[in-house]
């Protein structure tokens, strides 16, 4: 699967769709199978307000937990319930049902300090 | 950095199907191939094989061996016949455990010992400082590539390999007319063999039991599997400061058999009953991955351990773990929760295994 062209990407391997002032934010197609068989998502509290690079979600595997990283600022204003109840929608359809968390972002500006997905592509090949 | 580990002879065959390779006991070793739940399945339901030349082989030889052996393993070894072997622990004065291991009897005075990667080094130092007239003790364990094939299609899939040769019975070990050694053992709770080749024959026998239908398996499905049988693992579930009473493994230890080191301490923990034990942790839903280290935590809330082991049983799809903890929190039933980054997830104390093999037909 190629990092379709309208997202921005996170060095963390986090992609965003920016609609408006709400960034849709879920992990890359490369991440999820660096990452393999996701069983388990632990999503953040609506209301919370996090910072770029702030810890943000969890996503386990059944070997290991890795931290899923704010890819810009803002506060939680959705979480996706579904990935909860069936965390393979992440390994499955990272960039559509999969997606894990919607922030109303502070700064819009910053989305243009994120990757394209062609400079994503480049980083991890 | 690579360098500083030590190399499978099977890792050019695991390079090529794309593993994932992570450091494992000193070890460059696959973790997984695919996915550790497509793995664990396939061990499960079909049959899977895993790279074990990491683990350690002792061949111990004399006419003495065998009593030299009951001196320092839990087990009683003169209940081993020829080309049988048994699950057994070597113990510390304290008695607790340096390594858990199998010994086979591959002959009247020759025995076959297949250690722990992480204790080959630690193990043969120890038995080497015990040594005595008329036994002998080899560490074979860089000339061999092993592999364990493991799941219900296991004996099928030995016969395609081999149509000339018979497995030998359950815990039984025998040699191949071309020197290899077949164990009929394993760490997954299903039926399957480990085998033992020169270790410049590996790749070939690899090759061959996966064009008979194998499926390669990393550490990571390995390490499921065994834990959903509550099988321990030596470093996590096993240490120098626990003794196998506490460990739930009295089964494996012959306190008749005469003196052997540890035995005092087995002694008197079986006699007093141990202040801790090893016991199973089963969630009771779903939850984020038990892992080691995470506090165990009881109905009271107080922190009364931390899990040993843990790991999501794929067969099961929950939750699952092993601890210390202190015998009055032992008993099946018992409630507690799993603490994992800051959150509860209940629990309950359960029997091992956690999962059940299906009786094979």
């Amino acid at each position: 699967m190629s990092s379709p062209a309208d997202l921005r990407y996170a060095t963390s391997h986090e992609w965003v769709r920016l609609e408006g002032d709400i960034a849709t934010v879920g992990i890359s197609d490369h991440a999820q199978e660096e990452l393999t068989d996701v069983v388990f998502v632990e999503l953040p509290a609506l209301g919370r307000a996090v910072d770029v690079g702030d810890p943000t979600a969890v996503v386990e595997s059944v070997k290991a937990a890795s931290d899923i990283y704010a890819p810009i600022g803002g506060e939680i204003v959705e979480v996706n319930p579904q990935v909860e109840a069936d965390p393979s929608l992440v390994n499955t359809d990272p960039y559509g049902k999969g997606w894990i968390f919607k922030l109303r972002v502070k700064d819009v500006e910053h989305v243009t300090k994120l990757m394209d997905a062609a400079a994503y592509e480049a980083s991890i090949n | 950095m690579i360098s500083e580990f030590k190399s499978s002879p099977l890792e050019a065959a695991h390079v090529a199907l794309g593993a994932k390779i992570v450091p494992f006991a000193g070890w460059n070793m696959p973790v997984q191939y695919t996915s550790i739940i497509d793995e664990h399945t396939a061990v499960r339901t079909q049959c899977g094989i895993f790279d074990i030349s990491h683990m350690g082989q002792f061949i111990v030889r004399g006419t003495k061996a065998a009593a030299w052996l009951n001196g320092l393993l839990t087990n009683n070894i003169a209940k081993l016949g020829v080309g049988q072997g048994q699950y057994t622990l070597m113990l510390n004065e304290d008695g607790g455990v340096i390594d858990d291991l199998i010994a086979y009897r591959a002959g009247e005075t020759e025995f076959f010992l297949v250690v722990n990667a992480s204790m080959i080094d630690e193990d043969f130092a120890w038995m080497s400082a015990r040594l005595e007239d008329g036994v002998s003790l080899e560490n074979e364990s860089d000339d061999w590539a092993g592999m364990a094939v493991q799941g219900p299609q296991a004996a099928a899939i030995f016969a395609k390999v081999f149509p000339d040769e018979t497995l030998p019975p359950r815990n039984g070990i025998s040699k191949t007319a071309t020197g290899s050694v077949v164990c009929r053992t394993g760490y997954t709770g299903e039926d399957g063999f480990e085998f033992f080749s020169p270790a410049s024959e590996g790749i070939s026998y690899w090759e061959k039991f996966l064009a008979a239908g194998a499926k390669a398996c990393g550490l990571g499905s390995r390490d499921s599997l065994r834990l959903e049988m509550g099988y321990p693992l030596n470093g996590n579930d096993l240490s120098p400061k626990r003794s196998p009473i506490e460990a739930g493994l009295g089964f494996f230890c012959n306190l008749n058999k005469g003196e052997f080191v540890g035995r005092e301490t087995l002694a008197r923990q079986k006699a007093d009953g141990p202040a801790v034990k090893l016991v199973g942790i089963r969630y009771l839903d779903k939850g984020a991955p038990p892992r080691a280290h995470y506090p165990v935590v009881s109905a009271a809330g107080e922190v009364i351990g931390e899990l040993a082991s843990g790991v999501l049983s794929p067969s099961l799809m929950t939750g699952i773990g092993m601890a210390y903890l202190p015998t009055e929190f032992s008993k099946i039933g018992t409630l507690l929760s799993i603490e994992v980054r800051g959150k509860l997830f209940p629990a309950a104390v359960v029997k091992k295994p956690f999962y059940q093999v299906p009786t094979q037909s």
